[in-house]
């Protein structure tokens, strides 16, 4: 392979591109997150703000166009994430056969350890979201009703025995440790990162995670204590 | 001092290892670790019994040659925990009377076990030889100021040049990476002006020779700089991750 096909092929490559796509996923999630608590806003504004999300660049750009560019965008950066993550995981694996009988972690945090599970439980979490508040299949969400998000979200989270929203809440936790290891992680992978800066990135990875992570979650804690319906 | 070892044996690289057990009495607790394997291997010596294989040379912490993971360390960890140091600068009073002590070799697929505590770290020399030179004209030695060098540059230089090669950070890494080395080397000579020249073509060189080899990817958890002897930094890997994607932009190609 020539120059920079090469580059995907090595494992620094291959970091590479999962610490790229993961911006992608950063800025995918803080957005997502945001347009989450317009549901503080009424039925009405919420709605209108996911219909918003179709007639995004009208009129110039037709009916979803816009949305769909970006969720292919998402969708690419996912799939090349997750193949980047899965190749380099079974190299590791190879790269190191036999285990000690004994050994100590010295700096190695929870987050960094549990990233590949975290990701793996993260990528079925997406399916089963995907299932409960885009496509709004029957079983999964209880009464979903295409053109009233609102009501979809209310109706999905406080069904079941709020077992939805607890699931919700779980994913959510397994989020905050994958991007505080990954926010830190991708600065390092790109190369921007050194001892001068270390502390300050660790500070943002700790930011992304939480203000992420808590803006989704005030969502389905909403339903539960009643604070919306 | 009393001590219960228990100590990884493995005839050859073909043959199955397994832990076996020691009891060893009368250890000065003034006496380095190799030393204590020394009075080991006496007494195994003389009881007609196969002494334990273990790398070992200048035993002054610069060779890089000792090599073991002892209680789960690689290099084996000081009681205060205050400084890394290699296996022959670990001194017998960082452990208890009655302590049990598991010692084994480096776990790698790039470091087969040859024998006992002793592994074939060759696939080092090989990421040396794909790129960790400089090519300068011969002929007498050009003035050693001739070449003015940013103090800071020369530090940097130096930092990553104390690198031993001894491979505690493939030992320490779970994925059995070698990125803390291969930085280590590709660093201190790329960011002086004799190793300039070759930059880009040595760091994806050097990295195409390391993925050769088997050794895994950084997830950047760290072992590998806390085990290190020699204090080499994580920011090395990082420097090393920018020149190899500036060498991507540059369209270089390996020629390893």
């Amino acid at each position: 392979m020539v120059g920079v096909m090469h580059f995907p092929q090595t494992t620094i490559g291959k970091k590479v591109i999962m610490a790229i796509s993961g911006v992608v996923w950063i800025g995918f999630l803080a957005a997502h997150m945001f347009g989450n608590l317009k549901v503080y806003t009424g039925a009405e504004h919420f709605n209108e703000y996911a219909e918003g999300l179709r007639t995004l660049g009208a009129p110039i750009l037709g009916y979803a166009q816009a949305l769909w560019v970006l969720r292919i965008i998402v969708i690419v950066s996912i799939v090349a994430h997750m193949w980047a993550a899965l190749t380099l995981n079974q190299r590791n694996r190879q790269a190191r056969p036999a285990r000690y009988t004994e050994h100590k972690k010295l700096s190695a945090n929870y987050a960094t350890l549990t990233m590949i599970y975290g990701g793996v439980a993260i990528f079925f979490f997406i399916i089963y979201h995907l299932m409960h508040f885009t496509w709004g299949v029957a079983g999964v969400h209880p009464s979903f009703i295409a053109t009233d998000p609102y009501h979809n979200v209310i109706a999905g989270f406080s069904s079941y025995g709020y077992v939805p929203a607890i699931i919700y809440l779980i994913a959510l936790v397994f989020l905050a440790f994958h991007l505080f290891h990954g926010t830190w992680s991708l600065f390092q992978t790109l190369g921007l990162n050194n001892k001068t800066y270390d502390g300050a990135l660790h500070g943002l990875a700790w930011a992304v995670a939480l203000v992420i992570t808590l803006g989704f979650a005030t969502v389905p804690l909403g339903v539960m204590f009643g604070l919306l319906s | 001092m009393k001590l219960n070892l228990k100590i990884w044996r493995q005839p050859s690289q073909q043959a199955q290892g397994q832990l076996v057990d020691y009891q060893l009495d009368n250890v000065s607790e003034d006496s380095s670790f190799l030393e204590m394997l020394d009075l080991l291997n006496e007494q195994l010596i003389e009881n007609g019994d196969e002494p334990v294989a273990f790398d070992h040379d200048c035993r002054e912490g610069i060779c890089g040659m000792c090599s073991l993971v002892i209680n789960g360390v690689a290099h084996g960890q000081d009681r205060e925990k205050i400084k890394q140091v290699t296996v022959c600068q670990l001194h017998m009073r960082n452990f208890s009377d009655g302590e049990t002590i598991v010692i084994e070799p480096w776990r790698s697929a790039a470091f087969p076990v040859l024998k006992d505590l002793i592994v074939n770290r060759t696939a080092f020399d090989r990421i040396i030889q794909a790129g960790g030179y400089i090519s300068v004209s011969t002929g007498s030695a050009a003035d050693a100021n001739a070449l003015p060098i940013p103090k800071k540059k020369a530090d940097v230089s130096m930092d990553a040049a104390a690198c031993i090669g001894c491979g505690a950070c493939v030992a320490a890494c779970p994925n059995g990476s070698a990125m803390l080395f291969t930085s280590a080397k590709i660093t201190h000579l790329g960011v002086l002006p004799q190793g300039e020249t070759e930059r880009y073509q040595r760091v994806v060189n050097m990295v195409a020779q390391m993925d050769k080899e088997g050794f895994g990817g950084c997830t950047n958890m760290g072992e590998c700089e806390a085990v290190c002897p020699k204090e080499i930094s994580l920011d090395f890997i990082a420097r090393m991750n920018r020149d190899l994607i500036s060498a991507a932009f540059r369209g270089i190609s390996p020629t390893v």
